[in-house]
């Protein structure tokens, strides 16, 4: 069997050696050497030198697309779970639809699943999100499971290449949130391989030839 | 609100999932309505219990301990040891355990485990009397939730025989000699819990989430029963309990077999 | 505790009862990423200690009136098995599990980047399941473990380690009987990149001498348990893949 390849993992307070470039996220400085944050992956963008986390909640940015959960109604709000360490308020005014005061539960109600947006998020992490813009929605039917956020942007792949790939193998609407959950919609053995295929790269994201792993799973080779 | 209401809100897209399948015949992880996730178990994982077994059912992990101590027996039965049973759902095994004294929940679980034992009369109390009225052995039946991925009763029920069956009573602590803790029967707990019209075997989380009725029956090794107990809120017709039983009796017999009976 | 009689904690050849040297750690092994429900955890084995930490959060802390409007607060929760001593526990907290459960808490609030969630609580489950003297030490190791699977931000892992005072030496890694019947018990936690201190006690009778040779001893062994726990958060990883390959 081959040797597994892996990215160069580091735990907190490890010191990363920048190798010329410039500090970006999940480092701190002390008298001028520079030591991680997190138990995550030295990895480099551009200019930068990044720790990416290998786990933890989602962090919520300004323009995320996101999958929450309603867990609470109120007269002019709902409490939505967006897999974050703080819950969203979700404003009767940042919907698409007219809601007069206290008929919340008619449009929304606990349990139910929503493609939103961050709208802004303040110094003290509170957060907002909106469902006023064209796409967002309720999601009904299909499936839906969660990842660990880190992983989010290797499931999605380079310019989409991964999640597309995994779409166009099982013919399943899918749709992945910026905070870890994703929404699957197709014929039950298509999301099923579909969660497979998600599953796999979530456990191995930080390897090298995961493509191919991905690509022989979905074809159905060395099952 | 809290997290605790935030893991208890089941979304709506999951029980359509899971409902579904269900109506074509199949479970979330694939299962069979009768099939038991993967069971492993580590005997004699505590090393300063008595006795003791790390039972793994699917996700669900289990830690049970047994210790003893001499006592008093209790008026009304002075030729006979004393057991307690109790399990402690630490907030480790789930967002949704708070700490504090057991709750309603806890103290089900271990009087459900500890009728199953006491009523199959699986430990021989009358050989644990050490002198009548006087003293006798006292055995401590502690559970330890570790996770919790569903299905506390059945892996509580089996971790707490497999320990005992291991015990040995310290017998030396007190200037007497050690003996094994007399076993003589073996009860086992199956739960089954009622997901819209479907009777499914040891249910995960999920299932359990979405259950509207559970019934757990516990048999010893001739079938018969031990012990019975339904919870949630839902109602169950006696056709489904006579079912329960029925897989009660058949799959009990193979867990016992295969983990209580078998090589250790 | 009286030593009863005829029992040496150190032999002719100046060895422990376990037939360890004075300055010998008991053997410890750690794994990360052992619950399914935990949002990080870890299990460590440390000499005849068996203890499970499992961490939550950091989440929206209630009661609301707790909250630091500024920051997360770090709880921690030493909690003991009935069955993880000797002569059983009563369930529930005690004194010293309570004691314990503060000085943790500071120790790991020490590291943790609390200014990233403010109004939050990281709560930290340390679960006691086997218990063989330096069940503290053992279990701030094991969270800090537990901390970082779980993606929270760290300066700095936590190594703990205990020394203390056998019939006159001093010793490193008490276990359960020279701490029953030993003159003292040093627990300590160290940040193993700056050696800061960021859990201290002490209980028994010690020079300033003793105490000395004492932390040097504690020191030494700070980087080699650093070096497992790093080697345990790495192989977490490794594991992972390689159940894939067996489940598929």
């Amino acid at each position: 069997m081959e040797e597994r390849k892996y990215r160069e993992i580091v735990v907190p307070g490890e010191e990363v050696d920048l190798q010329g470039l410039n500090p970006g996220f999940g480092l701190y400085a002390d008298k001028g050497k520079f030591y991680s944050i997190y138990l995550g992956v030295k990895t480099v963008r551009g200019p930068y030198m990044n720790i990416v986390p290998l786990s933890g909640k989602y962090i919520p940015k300004k323009d995320d697309k996101v999958i929450g959960k309603i867990i609470d109604i109120a007269p002019t709000h709902w409490v939505v779970d967006i897999n974050a360490p703080y819950f969203a308020p979700l404003h009767v005014n940042d919907v698409p639809w007219k809601v007069e005061f206290g008929d919340t539960a008619r449009y929304l109600n606990i349990g139910d699943t929503i493609l939103a947006k961050v709208s802004n998020v303040n110094e003290v992490k509170q957060v907002w999100i909106t469902m006023k813009e064209p796409g967002l929605r309720k999601l009904e039917g299909g499936q839906i499971i969660k990842i660990s956020p880190t992983k989010v942007a290797r499931v999605i792949g380079k310019k989409g290449s991964m999640i597309n790939l995994i779409k166009e193998s099982t013919q399943c609407r899918i749709y992945v949130g910026q905070n870890g959950v994703i929404w699957i919609h197709g014929a039950p053995e298509n999301i099923m391989l579909a969660i497979k295929a998600i599953r796999l790269i979530e456990r191995e994201a930080h390897t090298w030839g995961l493509t191919d792993k991905v690509r022989s799973l979905l074809s159905g080779e060395g099952d | 609100m809290s997290s605790k209401l935030a893991e208890e809100v089941v979304s709506e897209i999951r029980k359509d999932y899971i409902m579904n399948l269900l109506s074509t015949g199949r479970r979330a992880d694939g299962r069979d309505f009768e099939e038991y996730r993967k069971i492993d178990v580590v005997v004699n994982f505590a090393k300063r219990a008595e006795g003791s077994a790390l039972v793994r059912l699917g996700e669900t992990q289990v830690l049970v301990g047994v210790k003893m101590d001499i006592g008093e027996p209790f008026a009304d039965t002075p030729n006979q040891g004393v057991m307690t049973t109790n399990v402690e759902l630490v907030p480790i095994a789930s967002p949704t355990f708070e700490p504090g004294p057991p709750n309603e929940d806890a103290i089900e679980i271990a009087r459900v485990v500890d009728r199953g034992i006491r009523e199959s009369k699986a430990i021989d109390l009358e050989k644990l009397c050490i002198e009548e009225g006087e003293k006798v052995w006292i055995v401590f039946i502690d559970i330890h939730v570790l996770n919790y991925d569903g299905n506390l009763i059945d892996a509580s029920a089996l971790g707490a025989m497999i320990a005992l069956k291991n015990t040995i009573v310290p017998g030396s602590k007190f200037g007497y000699e050690d003996f094994p803790l007399p076993v003589n029967h073996y009860p086992v707990a199956v739960t089954v819990a009622k997901v819209g019209k479907t009777l499914l075997v040891d249910p995960c989380l999920e299932e359990e989430n979405l259950a509207e009725a559970r019934l757990t029956v516990t048999t010893d090794e001739n079938g018969d029963i031990r012990a019975m107990q339904k919870g949630l809120s839902g109602s169950l017709t006696y056709d489904e309990v006579k079912k329960v039983i029925n897989m009660s009796q058949r799959i009990g017999k193979k867990i016992r077999e295969k983990y209580i009976l078998g090589g250790d | 505790m009286e030593k009863p009689e005829g029992i040496k904690l150190i032999d002719e050849n100046g060895l422990r009862i376990d037939g360890r040297r004075f300055d010998q750690l008991r053997p410890i092994k750690m794994e990360v990423g052992v619950l399914s429900r935990a949002d990080g955890s870890a299990y460590v084995e440390w000499g005849g200690n068996k203890i499970l930490v499992g961490v939550y959060g950091p989440h929206e802390m209630y009661p609301k009136h707790m909250q630091n409007p500024t920051k997360a607060v770090v709880r921690a929760r030493y909690n003991m098995a009935a069955f993880s001593v000797d002569e059983r526990k009563r369930p529930g907290p005690d004194r010293r599990s309570i004691e314990l459960s503060k000085v943790i808490s500071e120790a790991l609030s020490n590291v943790v980047f609390t200014e990233y969630f403010p109004r939050a609580s990281i709560d930290v489950f340390i679960e006691v399941l086997q218990a063989d003297a330096g069940t503290r030490v053992a279990g701030i190791t094991a969270a800090s473990l537990a901390l970082a699977d779980a993606g929270i931000p760290m300066r700095d892992l936590v190594v703990g380690c205990a020394a203390g005072k056998i019939e006159g030496q001093v010793v490193l890694d008490l276990c359960k009987e020279e701490d029953n019947y030993g003159d003292a018990d040093l627990p300590v936690a160290v940040l193993p990149r700056t050696k800061e201190i960021v859990l201290l006690q002490m209980d028994g009778h010690m020079t300033v001498e003793e105490i000395d040779q004492a932390m040097k001893m504690i020191m030494k062994s700070v980087d080699y348990i650093y070096e497992l726990q790093k080697d345990a958060l790495r192989r977490r990883y490794v594991r992972y893949a390689e159940e894939i390959e067996e489940g598929e």
